[in-house]
């Protein structure tokens, strides 16, 4: 379903395009179509990458781009089309085969053994012989001229679990490489890097392209396809939208192009008018997991009636900040106060103290944290507040009660299907998110913490969870919002707070603050000249 | 590859249909066991339901052992809710076996009325507590609870063993056993009060197990932790969220699951055997495991599972007498398919009704097909 | 304690320790590939009562021996079926092959032999004898070092020997070898295996019988090498005290060899404890039994150290997405 208004190539490209001779050509998609069940991943894709280019493919989630590039990559089998490497037609069965034809991938997770060495990963699934020992040996030496040549200098000793997400990704290139890829298929690979990582990626990236490899970057980031491609070819709803140079291109067609119509950035609201402070965070420390500190002495407060926005890169403290004010993970040190009031929040009920005193919370993963989706929709209704008189007395549950409330908010909130006895799983991403907003807003609460409102989430959707995110803040609540897309950060908050490596590092006004600021402030720059650093500066590019 | 769109099973396929399919499966293949030995299974079959149903002496202890086979069978269940796997049902039960005979012994001439409540708090706080602490250790130091429950399983062994030996024997007794108690303490079985059960071992434990019965179903579906338990089975990352305190759940399941497996003994000690004697459970608690995997979980099917192993075990006791050669071990080998084919290999039977029922039904189909785009959304 | 007292009860301890050392390696082959095996008793009692009754009725024990192994590869694989094919729950697959082998093996024990469960006695011949290891007679009259190598390290039977073999050839399959790097690769992340283009479950399967193999000699030690015919349940809960020891060794082969050489002396012990005292304390013997099972859940406590089993334990792998 293309939208003929942006379908119509201007007579360059197109002549631009079949110039294109077959042999230029180190891949060729034809008709490629994947079914999952009843969803139709890819329709009728083609594609073409020239050798010796960084080619992108861009599209929202669930357009389709993981999938087509899995087929490539032979871990899916398509149900129709063909493959063409390098000219001659190949029916890649399986992942081994793909590599033999010199396809490598570098996946959004990392496909590496946690305990094992560097140079180990390397060498899982190509070793020379039954034996490891000259396998091993052959690869350390390889591993040292391929570091020489790309630039992807790494110890080949060091355990995975060990070193940064930046050399993990590293490595998933030198694999490839160490396999004889002339073809690289990146999938997502800046989402899990810091702003400096991913940069090193882009002049790896670089290098490789100036050594004749061919590259696919799969990104929904408009401004590292700016940065880095040559060519980019749009996907929307499993179909290839368009294929354009990207030097004859800019961002605003292409994000038209991967929607389908204009996008609405901007949301419409009126001034705020910030009262007393609500929820203030006091010299915070966060741990992970794995007993990494990752919240470094965080302290900001938020006020009834704003918006204060968390900008920052994933994975930059922002999760384990989330959930450490609400109560799902133990602070190391620090106070959080709501209305003055320390809250107590230890232990692994400290998200049920924090709902009673007032404190709502909207996580940033709705379908591992805030649903069971295998529980009937009024359950899910009143997951975390079972304990409230209203649906029931003493300890039995009366499920009447809290069937009629559900059916109430289903209206209230245009759920759909309207079935409070659907199972939660079979409801859209859109819709299970409203069940969750509508059981955390409903509440009245003072305090809402939103993380990630809108991911996964449909545009129509997008739109009604914005406005019932005004909403409440103009009903004199405290707002907290964390996400990583900058535009909608920029566009709800108030107060624009930017995160990064624990951090809080700079505070923004969203009505003046530019792009270029807040990407600074993100990559955690603070000394101006490095914007000019070439990589960089192209990168913050003219985003809308 | 293309691959068909499969609904999910309708509710009566799930919970009746599919165990029936996974029974008949079991059946057949220790009929063909049978067989193969050169023994007829039919006569084997009806010899075990005449053994199990023939008159009201067979039924009394058909319905003796599936009250232990109830019990056990919800000790598992109630720990799946929540997502726990106990197979130390068999520990539990054995040392709940403790609790039950020092308070039996001591209140031995106090009519049994009196010692039958006090005898069940005894059971379910030994067996209770032996479900709790594989429980905290799971819950407060990460330990898997399988590994801990078969474990303990041994560990019980080893302490039963002792106790009875060194502690509870009485002087000049050979065999390793406690003293008897008193008729006075001794439960009631159902054969004073209906004849027709003659002095079969059929007690009014049986009560007790339907009331467990009844407890479990309002626990599990109709009390505001048991909803807290259920969302911890399903996923314990929502709970933390929900701030529902997941280690707090996971204690007080296993002791509930303990205490449910404890019950056994007040069966076997007051009800039947009048006092402690060694391996009493007789491994009722792995047949729990079949049992709860038969009955889904849910205390209807648990009671007809139970009534099924029930009968099985009571039959094979008679098969013995009747056929020659063939042993009640029999029996062990149809609840081991059971398991085998209801818990493990599920997937031999489910996608091949999915896609009967999705032929079957084509107005169905389209609702699959939008369930599934639905989904995918997501 | 005299050196004899001391070489005798070393001497248990290695043969009580055998059984165990091999079902240890057996589940550690699986469960690195990601595959729980809780079933490693019913294979072993499967293999032992196959063996025995195989031995009994050819009069040889290499047919026994045979036998007990294919029988308990087969096993293996109606888990592995299960448990990767199927996709089942690798914790009631083992569940239901434990319950499977009790039930199967007395049940056709006493339908073949009219013993009781019972296979026939085995005469010599029909299982493995003590292996004399050359010179063990000539250097007995040495002082100390003559009785160890004599009474010690001589004078076992051969499932002893491959018992012993077996850990520094897992050592080195697993850590030295091509297939030893995949099959712990595909126990920890299957995913990247299956995107190195290997298949995880040919390799699953491939552990899954090496773990029937060594089973099969496992059990066979119990009824045609230590004992002399098949008696009920004669394996005892010893494929659970293997499964603790592989716990407490961390998954690894040489601290599993230790492991089980320390449970195989307690229980050496604890025959000799029989009404002894120590110390002037009567230690119950139960105390000593139930203390490799007491071990294993302290050390999974993490209140001594912390096991932490291969990452993708106990789940199908899908790929789904």
């Amino acid at each position: 379903m293309t939208d003929p208004v942006h379908n119509g190539d201007n007579p360059a490209q197109r002549s631009q395009r079949t110039a294109a001779a077959s042999s230029d050509l180190a891949i060729e998609l034809i008709k490629i179509n994947k079914r999952f069940g009843a969803v139709h991943a890819n329709r009728d894709i083609d594609l073409k990458v020239r050798r010796g280019t960084v080619h992108g493919i861009v599209g929202e989630n669930g357009a389709g781009k993981s999938t087509l590039m899995s087929i490539l990559y032979g871990f899916y089998t398509a149900d129709s089309g063909e493959i063409r490497v390098n000219g001659t037609p190949h029916e890649i069965s399986d992942s081994r085969h793909a590599l033999a034809l010199g396809i490598g991938m570098v996946h959004q997770h990392f496909m590496l053994v946690d305990n094992f060495s560097i140079l180990e990963n390397v060498v899982l699934g190509a070793e020379d012989s039954a034996m490891l020992g000259p396998s091993l040996a052959r690869a350390r030496g390889e591993l040292t001229r391929l570091a020489k040549e790309y630039n992807l200098d790494v110890n080949p000793d060091a355990i995975i679990e060990d070193v940064s997400v930046g050399t993990q990704q590293r490595v998933e290139i030198l694999k490839a490489l160490y396999r004889g890829a002339d073809v690289l298929i990146l999938d997502e690979p800046t989402g899990v890097l810091t702003p400096n990582e991913a940069d090193d990626l882009f002049r790896v990236l670089e290098t490789l392209r100036e050594q004749g490899k061919t590259i696919i970057l799969i990104t929904h980031k408009l401004r590292e396809i700016m940065a880095i491609t040559d060519y980019v070819s749009v996907m929307r709803q499993g179909q290839m939208v368009e294929t354009l140079e990207t030097k004859n291109t800019n961002p605003e067609q292409l994000a038209e192009l991967m929607v389908g119509r204009r996008v609405l950035l901007r949301v419409e609201k009126g001034p705020a008018t910030p009262g007393d402070t609500f929820l203030s965070v006091e010299n915070l420390v966060v741990k992970d997991d794995l007993g990494v500190i990752r919240v470094k002495d965080v302290s900001f407060t938020v006020r009834a009636g704003e918006i204060v926005g968390i900008a920052g890169v994933a994975g930059n403290g922002q999760s384990e900040l989330l959930e450490s004010v609400s109560g799902m993970r133990d602070q190391t040190s620090g106070t959080v106060r709501l209305k003055g009031t320390p809250l107590s929040l230890e232990g692994d009920d400290g998200a049920h103290r924090a709902r009673q005193a007032g404190l709502a919370h909207v996580p940033e993963d709705r379908q591992r944290m805030g649903l069971v989706t295998a529980f009937e929709e009024w359950e899910n209704a009143m997951l975390g507040y079972e304990d409230d008189p209203a649906y029931g007395k003493g300890i039995i549950l009366d499920a009447k009660a809290a069937r009629a409330q559900a059916r109430e908010r289903i209206e209230k909130f245009d759920i759909r299907p309207a079935n409070e006895r659907l199972k939660t799983a079979n409801f859209s991403g859109g819709n299970q998110q409203k069940i969750v907003l509508a059981r955390e807003m409903e509440r009245n609460p003072d305090v809402l913490i939103v993380g990630q409102p809108t991911r996964g989430v449909d545009i129509g959707a997008i739109e009604f969870i914005h406005n019932q995110i005004i909403k409440m803040r103009d009903a004199g609540k405290a707002i907290l919002l964390v996400s990583v897309e900058l535009d909608e950060i920029r566009s709800l908050s108030d107060r624009i707070l930017v995160m990064f490596d624990g951090k809080i590092v700079g505070e923004a006004d969203p009505a003046t603050a530019t792009e270029l600021e807040l990407g600074l402030m993100m990559a955690g720059v603070t000394d101006k000249k490095r914007a000019a650093a070439p990589a960089r500066a192209a990168a913050e590019g003219k985003v809308p | 590859m293309s691959t068909a769109i499969l609904k999910p099973l309708p509710r009566w396929a799930d919970v009746v249909l599919l165990p029936l399919l996974n029974l008949l499966l079991a059946f057949i293949v220790s009929g063909l066991v049978v067989l193969a030995i050169g023994q007829d299974p039919l006569a084997a079959l009806n010899a075990i339901t005449t053994g199990a149903f023939g008159n009201g002496y067979n039924i009394g202890y058909t319905l003796y052992y599936s009250t232990n086979f109830i019990f056990t069978g919800l000790a598992v269940a109630v720990a799946a809710h929540a997502g726990l796997f106990n197979i130390g049902g068999n520990g539990q039960a054995y040392i709940a076996g403790l609790g039950v005979i020092l308070v039996a012994l001591p209140m031995q001439f106090l009519p049994w009325w009196v010692t039958f409540p006090v005898a069940v708090v005894a059971g379910a706080a030994v067996g209770g507590f032996w479900g709790f602490i594989p429980g905290w250790l799971q819950a407060k130091r990460g330990s898997h609870v399988v590994i801990t429950t078969i474990m303990f399983n041994f560990i019980a062994a080893a302490i039963m063993v002792y106790m009875v030996v060194n502690v509870l024997k009485p002087p000049g007794v050979l065999a390793p056993e406690s003293a008897m108690i008193a008729a006075e303490g001794r439960m009631p079985k159902l054969g004073t009060f209906i004849p027709w059960f003659r002095n079969t071992d059929v007690n009014f434990t049986l009560i007790l197990a339907l009331l467990c019965l009844v407890g479990a179903y309002i626990l599990i579906w109709h009390t505001r932790f048991g909803f807290a338990m259920r969302a911890l089975g399903h996923n314990p990352t929502a709970t933390r969220y929900a701030g529902m305190s997941n280690s707090r759940i996971i204690m007080i399941v296993m002791t509930m699951s303990g205490a449910l497996a404890g019950m056994v003994a007040v069966n076997q000690v007051v009800g039947v055997q009048y006092r402690l004697v060694l391996d009493y459970v007789a491994d009722a608690g792995f047949v729990g495991i079949a049992v709860a995997l038969m009955g889904r979980n849910h205390p209807i099917g648990i009671l007809l599972a139970a009534l099924l192993f029930g009968a099985l075990y009571q039959g094979g006791n008679e098969l013995q007498y009747v056929i020659p050669g063939l042993s009640k071990e029999m029996v062990v080998v149809i609840q081991a398919l059971v398991i085998l084919f209801t818990g493990a290999m599920e997937g031999l039977f489910r996608p091949g009704l999915q896609r009967i029922f999705t032929t079957l039904s084509p107005g169905q189909k389209d609702e699959a097909v939008a369930r599934n785009t639905v989904k995918s959304e997501s | 304690m005299d050196l004899a007292l001391i070489l005798s009860t070393l001497d248990a301890t290695i043969r009580l320790s055998t059984p165990l050392l091999l079902a240890c390696l057996a589940g550690l082959y699986s469960e690195r590939a990601g595959v729980f095996d809780i079933g490693l008793e019913g294979k072993m009692l499967a293999a032992a009562f196959a063996a025995a009754a195989v031995a009994a009725v050819s009069g040889n024990v290499w047919l026994g021996l045979l036998a007990g192994i294919a029988v308990s590869i087969t096993t293996a694989a109606l888990q592995g079926a299960a448990a990767i094919t199927l996709k089942g729950n690798q914790l009631i697959a083992g569940v239901a092959i434990n319950m499977l082998a009790v039930g199967l093996t007395t049940f056709l024990g006493i339908q073949w032999f009219a013993q009781g469960g019972r296979t026939p006695q085995l005469k010599a011949g029909e299982r493995f004898t003590e292996i004399q290891l050359p010179f063990s007679a000539e250097l007995s009259g040495v002082p100390v070092l003559g009785p160890i190598y004599a009474d010690l390290i001589s004078g076992h039977n051969l499932l002893v020997y491959i018992a012993v073999i077996a850990v520094p050839i897992t050592w080195w399959v697993l850590y030295r070898t091509r297939f030893g790097l995949r099959l712990r690769a595909v126990g920890e992340n299957p995913k990247a295996v299956d995107t190195a283009g290997i298949s995880v479950i040919l390799l699953r399967y491939q552990a899954v019988l090496i773990t029937g193999l060594l089973c099969g000699f496992a059990g066979a030690f119990f009824s045609i090498a230590q004992g002399s015919g098949f008696g009920n349940n004669m394996t005892a809960g010893k494929g659970f005290i293997a499964l603790a020891a592989l716990i407490f060794a961390k998954w690894k082969p040489v601290p599993a060899m230790f492991t089980c050489l320390l449970f195989g002396f307690l229980d050496a012990l604890q025959i000799r404890l029989q009404g002894a005292e120590v110390f002037g304390i009567g230690v119950p013997v139960q105390a000593i039994q139930a203390l490799p099972y007491i071990l294993t859940v302290v050390l999974l406590a993490g209140f001594i150290g912390k096991a932490v089993g291969p990452k993708a334990g106990g789940v199908a792998y899908s790929k789904e997405r």
